[in-house]
């Protein structure tokens, strides 16, 4: 897995968002076990105890879980994970709301450019079907 | 109980302050940068705690001793400039620290030089600059250590030996043991890290974590710094 960094969020956040990423796009599948906290945080170059904090609070959420010998497990409840990805997207939705804002654009303006994107894009997957 | 603990540390070089009245502990498990613009006493810490250079006053205790024969044995030093012997080859080195220190781990040093590479037979003076600081930081990670002391360690090498370098202290990690790296090239350590003491002109002049700097300032170590010791 790829991982991006951004100066301004806490480094344990950014890692939760990315693990949350990485399960509902089935990096890391359901019921499937993680890699160590070791191993993970020697591939995201961070500190070790920055990515045990990620994970502890996914586990609070129950995201994941842990077998006191296993290991740490993806969450096998599927309506979880899609809730997940749910709120993943709304995020992703408001920003873009914000950024549209800032932009000055109103919200039935923003509606009509995204129809009109979204009907490009349509055009656009049916050509390179062909 | 505290790895490595300041109270009211000075130390003057003649007329000249290098620290003073500096007070911070250091807990196991933790990976702490110890980061200043040049000349604000980082090395001279550092230093201090390898017992080669004595505090003018205050005190700097190692798992509550002074610094000297019992606490060498405890902390892996990195110096700032390359001080393997050159003369010797790879092979050598690790014999000389296998002999040197009890907590040695060869096992580990023998599996970093193969996957990096490094002929054991070739000669340390041999090998490029770069090539002698990852030996130099390999033979200093595989001691088992309860303090690791790195002054530099990445300074003056390039991006991909940077990663190597940092990755290998993430893959040595030990909750047990603690690990300070002196630095001004923040960017590129801020990640590693759980905490940073921030010192100028021989003052403490900040102890946070990483993470709650980013979370109350809203931005990142490294502009943290750039803002606090803006020329």
């Amino acid at each position: 897995m790829k991982w991006y960094f951004s100066d301004s969020a806490p480094i344990y956040a950014q890692l939760i968002r990315q693990i949350k990423v990485g399960i509902v796009t089935g990096a890391f599948p359901p019921g499937e076990r993680l890699p160590s906290v070791r191993d993970l945080a020697t591939e995201a170059g961070v500190n070790p105890n920055t990515m045990q904090r990620a994970f502890a609070e996914l586990e609070r959420d129950g995201l994941v879980y842990s077998q006191r010998t296993a290991g740490r497990f993806v969450t096998e409840d599927r309506t979880m994970i899609e809730q997940t990805k749910k709120a993943l997207a709304e995020c992703h939705i408001k920003q873009f709301l914000e950024s549209m804002d800032q932009l000055g654009f109103q919200r039935d303006e923003v509606i009509s450019l995204l129809r009109q994107e979204t009907g490009k894009e349509g055009v656009t997957d049916g050509g390179s079907g062909m | 109980m505290a790895v490595l603990e300041c109270k009211n540390l000075t130390k003057q070089y003649g007329h000249v302050t290098a620290l003073e009245d500096v007070s911070f502990s250091i807990e196991p498990g933790r990976i702490v940068g110890l980061l200043g613009p040049n000349g604000s006493g980082k090395t001279t810490l550092i230093k201090l705690a390898n017992g080669l250079l004595t505090p003018t006053s205050g005190e700097l205790t190692i798992c509550n001793a002074a610094p000297g024969k019992e606490t060498h044995a405890i902390v892996s030093y990195l110096p700032e400039r390359t001080s393997i012997p050159l003369w010797m080859t790879a092979t050598q080195l690790l014999d000389f620290y296998q002999d040197f220190y009890k907590d040695f781990r060869r096992d580990a040093a023998e599996e970093m030089l193969a996957h990096l590479n490094i002929p054991a037979k070739q000669r340390i003076k041999q090998m490029s600059k770069g090539t002698r600081e990852k030996v130099q930081l390999i033979v200093t990670m595989s001691r088992a250590a309860q303090l690791y002391l790195l002054d530099e360690p990445i300074g003056g090498v390039d991006p991909a030996t940077r990663d190597y370098i940092l990755s290998t202290i993430i893959g040595n990690y030990n909750p047990e043991a603690a690990v300070v790296i002196s630095t001004h090239l923040i960017a590129d350590v801020e990640k590693v890290l759980d905490e940073v003491i921030f010192i100028n002109q021989g003052h403490v002049v900040l102890q946070s974590s990483v993470d709650e700097i980013r979370e109350e300032k809203g931005m990142s170590v490294d502009a943290l710094f750039r803002e606090v010791f803006k020329c």
